[in-house]
């Protein structure tokens, strides 16, 4: 489902983000990327999403050659893919119902069709009395459930998630990724970063540790 | 619902609600561009009506025709039956020269010098109906009838319509000019005010993209706004047309009765006006486009 194959990442005029990264993520998998902050782990999951292209090496998600996508399929992989941001991305200017409905504008759903879908999205992440609300006056758990709800509207088969819980305290911090584990088990793919080890539930977990830029499990 | 459909309604929904959400500054471009479209539109309504004011008095062209001062009875019938013969003249008159001194003589004041006259230095002459206006069959017509023998001089007594035309062909040509500079003018307003809305919605477009929106589906928005308010800035210039056409016509109508005619200055046709709208909207949807296309790319998520 996401293969890396001899995956190299260098920003220009700086140093190496990753070093020839190989690995491959079956399909209903749920898999953690874990390192220091600067190992890479937010580098490997834009080149998932093409909002970075490798150096070197080839990316394959869904069966398509990530790094060689011209500009106008690219829209397409990303409706693919549920992302959660490490900088939430959350837009300010209008509801949470609005918020959790854009990527269904994206795609355009039929609009009753994807209001239902909103609904059961954010009773998902326990949202849905929240709807009519504006973001700002979400709590920080609060905001991220919006954006995990955001993510998995399109109902993806593969999530993403770029240290969702990194502002959070423990309590929410497992809350957020009880939903995930939620979302594995009705066989979504899911890849999430984290510098956090207490998060990890132990071995069932697979784990891609990186440390600068070389993956070393 | 059809797909290409329903994105082009969201976009247009959404350029609307964009409208509407800031009214002022809206209103304001919206009545800058109708003012600068409305002074080449409404130049160009005057010269309509000017035009048809020209058609309207010089509706019956005349030609005078002089004969060689040596022309006998036989050459006036010979000319008189040639001329009715001719496909371009719908009517003509003939004024002997007698006749004509005696106008003279009663019109001018001028008795005791025509009296003084050994004899009458006027020539006899055919006053002559065109029945074309047009200047150019005219003018060929005139120097055809001046080749004819016996003919000294044909004279053509309209021939400041066509001073009029010509000056009309000019007044066409700056209203051409003022039309094209005017025009860049509203695709750089529209240029600008889409580059504001980009720039203001920066993160809206950044999350776009990064969750699969093409960049027709973020263009096309923008591209709504700007043919919309070139449409209405199309509107606003025919209503201050409209406006300008009730407020001067009331003065007009008292100036031409005091030339004996009726004028009113009409607005411009319902096919003029339509054209006008279709324009200014292209124009709203080319400022747009150039704008979108030039700072779109500049927002790439990282």
């Amino acid at each position: 489902m996401i293969n890396f194959s001899n995956v190299s990442k260098r920003y220009p005029n700086s140093y190496d983000a990753l070093t020839k990264v190989s690995f491959t993520i079956e399909s209903g998998e749920m898999v953690f990327v874990t390192g220091h902050s600067g190992a890479g782990k937010s580098t490997l999951l834009k080149l998932i999403a093409a909002i970075e292209r490798p150096t070197s090496g080839t990316i394959i998600v869904n069966g398509q050659n990530v790094g060689a996508l011209k500009g106008g399929t690219i829209p397409i992989l990303r409706r693919n893919l549920g992302l959660v941001f490490q900088d939430q991305k959350i837009l300010f200017d209008r509801n949470v119902f609005d918020n959790v409905l854009l990527p269904l504008q994206i795609s355009s759903f039929d609009p009753k069709e994807a209001s239902g879908r909103v609904r059961a999205a954010l009773d998902k992440v326990g949202l849905l009395s929240k709807e009519k609300a504006k973001p700002i006056t979400l709590s920080g758990g609060e905001q991220q459930r919006l954006c995990i709800a955001r993510a998995v509207v399109n109902r993806p088969s593969i999530l993403i998630a770029d240290e969702p819980t990194g502002n959070l305290d423990s309590d929410y911090a497992h809350e957020i990724m009880n939903m995930f584990r939620s979302f594995h088990q009705v066989g979504v793919t899911v890849l999430i970063a984290t510098h956090d080890a207490a998060l990890l539930g132990g071995s069932q977990d697979r784990i891609l540790a990186l440390d600068r830029g070389i993956l070393t499990v | 619902m059809n797909v290409w459909l329903s994105h082009h309604l969201y976009a247009l929904l959404l350029a609307l609600k964009r409208l509407s959400r800031n009214p002022f500054p809206s209103l304001l471009s919206i009545i800058v561009i109708g003012i600068a479209l409305s002074l080449p539109a409404g130049g160009y309504m005057l010269l309509g009506n000017l035009q048809s004011l020209s058609g309207h008095i010089s509706g019956s062209p005349q030609l005078s025709l002089f004969l060689a001062m040596d022309s006998g009875s036989t050459d006036i019938s010979k000319i008189g039956s040639r001329l009715k013969q001719h496909p371009q003249v719908s009517s003509f008159n003939f004024v002997p020269k007698d006749s004509a001194l005696e106008q003279l003589k009663q019109g001018s004041g001028l008795s005791d010098v025509v009296d003084s006259l050994s004899q009458n230095p006027l020539p006899d002459a055919f006053v002559i109906n065109a029945k074309n206006s047009d200047p150019v069959v005219l003018e060929s017509l005139r120097s055809e009838l001046q080749k004819w023998p016996k003919v000294d001089h044909v004279q053509l007594d309209s021939a400041w319509a066509k001073r009029l035309d010509s000056l009309l062909n000019l007044g066409q040509l700056a209203v051409l000019m003022l039309a094209t500079l005017l025009s860049f003018a509203l695709v750089a307003v529209t240029f600008n005010t889409i580059r504001l809305q980009i720039l203001t919605r920066r993160d809206e477009i950044e999350v776009s993209k990064l969750i699969g929106a093409s960049n027709g589906f973020i263009r096309r928005p923008f591209l709504y706004f700007g043919a919309i308010q070139g449409m209405t800035g199309g509107i606003v210039a025919w209503l201050i047309i409209a406006l300008g056409i009730y407020l001067s016509n009331d003065a007009l109508a008292d100036l031409a009765s005091l030339y004996t005619f009726d004028f009113r200055l009409q607005h411009l046709s319902s096919r003029d006006c339509l054209s006008l709208l279709l324009f200014s909207t292209w124009l709203g949807w080319v400022g747009a486009w150039l704008s979108v296309t030039s700072h779109l790319s500049h927002i790439e998520p990282r």
